[in-house]
């Protein structure tokens, strides 16, 4: 056996970065990654996404981590899922043409339960569209952008500090809940520089993955717990076991019959769904008398933000709603404000929120799009202007 | 207090280094906010390079910036594409050896030997660190320790030194 | 389908310490020396009557034990066909990916945990058609993988359609007026790719492919092993060739081995119908693997 044959991905605990920096937003998603242990990344260089990689090919290997650039997005994708079953935490970062070739195994992952994360920068789509400027235009590929009926967790950082905070947090979503999780980036934000503060090791919780308290015969990798989540045995704990993308029962034995289905699927939604706490994160700024409501996320909050000053100063009562976690949305939360009358949904893209917003406040408020094409942040004279 | 700063010139010339020195003092050594974009995609590949940093007392809620309070020019292509926001600017600094003002903007840019200063250190390569210098001691928005400490920090320990007499002597031009 | 036999008798691998069993006698039959290594719970398998898979197991199953790989560390990664099914028969950690995507996945998992030995097993079309780009980089970088490819010439799971082994001139129900393209020579593009182990062999050769993964597993970096197989119910078929039996036939009277060709030959090692089939092992060489040189690139990290 050579000597390489040792190198067993151990998350060596790192506290070099503790501090306050002026970081890239794409550097401080990475940071996060570290922060939560991730020790395992592979990827495809990608413009905004690129820095991500580029900064864990260098910081990884002094961790005694794995940085791998692989042939495509696809591999990436399923690399990230290979290490995972193995106990790496692990992740990949791209960039909309890249996210979707992700999209089967992304799949994949939600199939099998694997912990993974999967960051998106949006940049201005269709196609090839904007490579180097902004776009929110990803937010329903997220959501519905596998075949099948998944039901993905989306987060969206408003900024550097966030990028770092939201990925460490998807890192803890992941594992507590064997699924893969979402942070969608937008290209303002990657390439921002702004003031990041790291703590100290630790300082931030992070769940770990349910690992299983039976002996291997009597374990079954998909028999979920209470909370719907089943432990998770790694390859090579001597479980011998059988993970698929099939449609499957407890065992994990193939079975594509519509009993095995109509077990398997629900469950899987209801896992994430019944969770919501681990992982709803939603901030409301000038909200309590406010008949008028801003829902705006990612770099767009922070204008939405200006523009409730904007209205506010002019006495008009408009608050704001950010979703940090976009998917699944925080439907109880928005739908608690339902002194509001109307509700301005702000998003780089030609309206995509906006049919969850109008689906949860339909019956009682007017919704209304404040959107670019992509490659602008919607103004926030424009946000002010659709309030009126 | 909302300060928009926009440092302008050609690869080469340390410019996203500059602005990220000042984001970097005001975010690390202040308890002011900063927020620093820069142009991505084919056009900031060759020639023209710009930075963008805003300062704050407040959290930031954009980080974009169309009118630039202070502006540094350092080159002639730079001077030509800003020529509408050197006019609005409320502070102006450009390297006299390689930047010529129009009229209107000459008159209140303050236009200083960054580039011969640093040659005169021995390394063109500071003449950012000299413009750092000139543009902390005019504009009075960062204390000097603070872009000192950013300065420190920000580059290569072996040339640390260098890098601070240029600061140095920018703040006495 | 045949729920009379295991992948494993089928292959006729029973070690010499055992004493086959009386036909019928079931207690004899939970004797077999490969139950503890399969699941037999999920058996019957879903193989075809005179298919080659379970050959192929049986013979990885037999390297497994004897290149002493402790039951633990033994993880299969598989794409989707009828080949990919292996993992749900094999009692090792089992990985059932998507179509083409065993190796990426296969690679996380090795670097991950390099203490396991990782195999690949899947069919041709999974490997080199829509997984093609993988296989090659997986080869380039080295990467610890065995990968075995159960080629028969066609995709059989969905039916018998034609793939990127299919040989030119055959038939399948997407090339009606026999294929127009020519295969892929797979010995030939995994050594030019740079895989450190090549061999071939037919599903009649169990004797050799046990030996060939007994060495195979027992080696490092990129290890790629191609056994031809039956197809009885469409490639051999439709193609005159006949079904499983008839098949090994077909390969009995073409299948001849590289040491027996004079360097002056023009016998190449592409397939061609009807045409002699050169079985043998085609490169066996110690190079450094990615994780070798990955080891380096920490050791500079952490200076």
């Amino acid at each position: 056996m050579s000597a390489s044959q040792n190198l067993v991905l151990h998350p060596e605990v790192d506290a070099s970065r503790t501090g306050a920096h002026f970081l890239l937003g794409d550097h401080a998603c990475a940071e996060g990654a570290l922060y939560a242990g991730c020790r395992f990344f592979a990827g495809y260089p990608i413009t905004p996404a690129t820095e991500i990689s580029e900064h864990l090919a260098e910081r990884l290997p002094e961790l005694g981590g794995q940085f791998l650039q692989m042939e495509d997005e696809i591999a990436s994708m399923a690399a990230i899922l290979g290490a995972s079953v193995a106990g790496a935490k692990s992740m990949t970062a791209t960039s909309g043409p890249g996210f979707s070739l992700m999209m089967e195994n992304l799949g994949l992952g939600y199939m099998m339960e694997v912990p993974t994360v999967v960051v998106n920068v949006q940049r201005g789509g269709p196609s090839t569209g904007l490579p180097t400027s902004v776009g929110q235009q990803d937010m329903m590929q997220a959501r519905f952008g596998s075949h099948g009926d998944i039901t993905m967790i989306a987060l969206a950082p408003k900024s550097p500090q966030e990028a770092f905070d939201l990925t460490v947090h998807a890192f803890s979503i992941a594992e507590r809940l064997r699924t893969p999780v979402l942070v969608m980036m937008d290209e303002v934000v990657a390439h921002m520089h702004e003031r990041v503060v790291i703590p100290p090791p630790g300082e931030i919780p992070i769940h770990a993955r349910p690992k299983p308290d039976v002996a291997p015969a009597k374990y079954r990798p998909y028999k979920p717990g209470p909370d719907l989540v089943p432990p998770m045995a790694l390859a090579g704990d001597g479980f011998a076991v059988r993970f698929t993308g099939l449609t499957h029962d407890e065992t994990g034995k193939a079975v594509t019959t519509y009993e095995a289905q109509r077990l398997l699927v629900p469950r899987l939604r209801e896992k994430i769904l019944r969770n919501r706490e681990t992982y709803e994160r939603t901030e409301l700024y000038r909200t309590e008398d406010a008949s008028t409501l801003v829902v705006a996320y990612g770099i767009t909050a922070r204008v939405a933000r200006r523009a409730v000053d904007l209205a506010r100063a002019k006495g008009q009562p408009v608050g704001l709603f950010r979703p940090a976690t976009v998917w699944p949305f925080p439907e109880e939360k928005l739908r608690s404000l339902h002194h509001v009358r109307k509700v301005v949904v702000a998003e780089i893209n030609l309206g995509q929120v906006l049919l969850e917003v109008e689906r949860i406040v339909g019956r009682y408020a007017e919704a209304i799009h404040v959107g670019t094409a992509g490659g602008k942040v919607p103004s926030p004279e424009a946000i002010v202007e659709a309030c009126e | 207090m909302r300060k928009e700063v926009r440092f302008a010139g050609f690869g080469g010339q340390g410019v996203i280094l500059a602005a990220y020195i000042l984001g970097r003092a005001v975010s690390v050594h202040t308890p002011m906010h900063a927020t620093m974009t820069q142009s991505y995609g084919p056009e900031s590949r060759g020639g023209a390079c710009e930075a963008d940093v805003v300062v704050s007392d407040q959290e930031i809620d954009t980080p974009e910036v169309d009118r630039p309070d202070i502006l540094v020019l350092l080159s002639q292509e730079a001077a030509t594409k800003n020529r509408e926001d050197a006019r609005t600017a409320s502070l102006v600094l450009s390297d006299v050896d390689l930047v010529q003002l129009d009229d209107e903007a000459a008159r209140k840019a303050i236009s200083l030997p960054f580039t011969r200063t640093a040659d005169a250190l021995g390394k063109r390569i500071v003449a950012n660190m000299v413009m750092l210098g000139a543009l902390t001691r005019a504009s009075a928005m960062v204390p000097r320790e603070a872009m000192e400490a950013a300065v420190a920090e920000s580059v290569k320990p072996g040339t640390r030194e260098l890098n601070l007499k240029a600061f140095d002597a920018g703040t006495r031009l | 389908m045949t729920d009379e036999e295991t992948p494993a008798s089928a292959g006729g691998t029973i070690s010499a310490e055992v004493t086959p069993a009386p036909n019928g006698d079931l207690a004899a039959l939970e004797l077999h020396p490969y139950d503890h290594l399969l699941r037999s719970e999920a058996l019957p398998h879903i193989w075809c009557q005179g298919c080659g898979i379970g050959t192929a197991l049986g013979a990885l199953l037999h390297g497994f034990e004897h290149a002493s790989v402790p039951v633990e560390k033994r993880v299969i990664v598989s794409g989707i066909g009828c080949s990919s099914r292996v993992v749900y028969y094999a009692k090792t950690d089992a990985y059932h990916t998507t179509h083409g995507r065993a190796i990426p996945f296969a690679t996380g998992v090795k670097l991950t945990n390099p203490t396991l030995n990782v195999v690949v097993f899947a069919g041709d079309g999974d490997l080199f058609a829509i997984g093609g780009n993988h296989f090659m980089h997986a080869a380039r970088r080295n990467m610890d993988l065995l990968v075995v490819c159960i080629n028969n010439f066609n995709y059989g799971m969905t039916g018998g359609q034609g793939g990127p082994t299919t040989p030119e001139g055959a038939l399948s129900t997407t090339t009606p007026y026999g294929n127009a393209e020519r295969p892929f020579n797979l010995p030939e593009f995994a050594a030019a790719a740079g895989a450190s182990y090549v061999a071939r062999w037919t599903t009649l050769d169990v004797r050799r492919l046990q030996a060939t993964f007994t060495e195979a597993l027992a080696r490092h970096g990129f290890r790629f092993v191609e056994v031809l197989a039956p197809c009885p119910v469409s490639f051999g078929k439709t193609n005159k060739i006949g079904t499983g039996a008839e098949e090994m036939e077909y390969y009995y009277a073409l299948e001849i081995l590289k040491s027996r060709i004079e360097s002056t030959s023009h016998v190449g090692t592409e397939i061609v119908l009807h045409r002699p089939i050169v079985v043998g092992k085609f490169v066996d060489l110690e190079r450094e693997t990615f994780l070798d040189r990955y080891a380096r690139v920490v050791a500079k990290a952490k200076e």
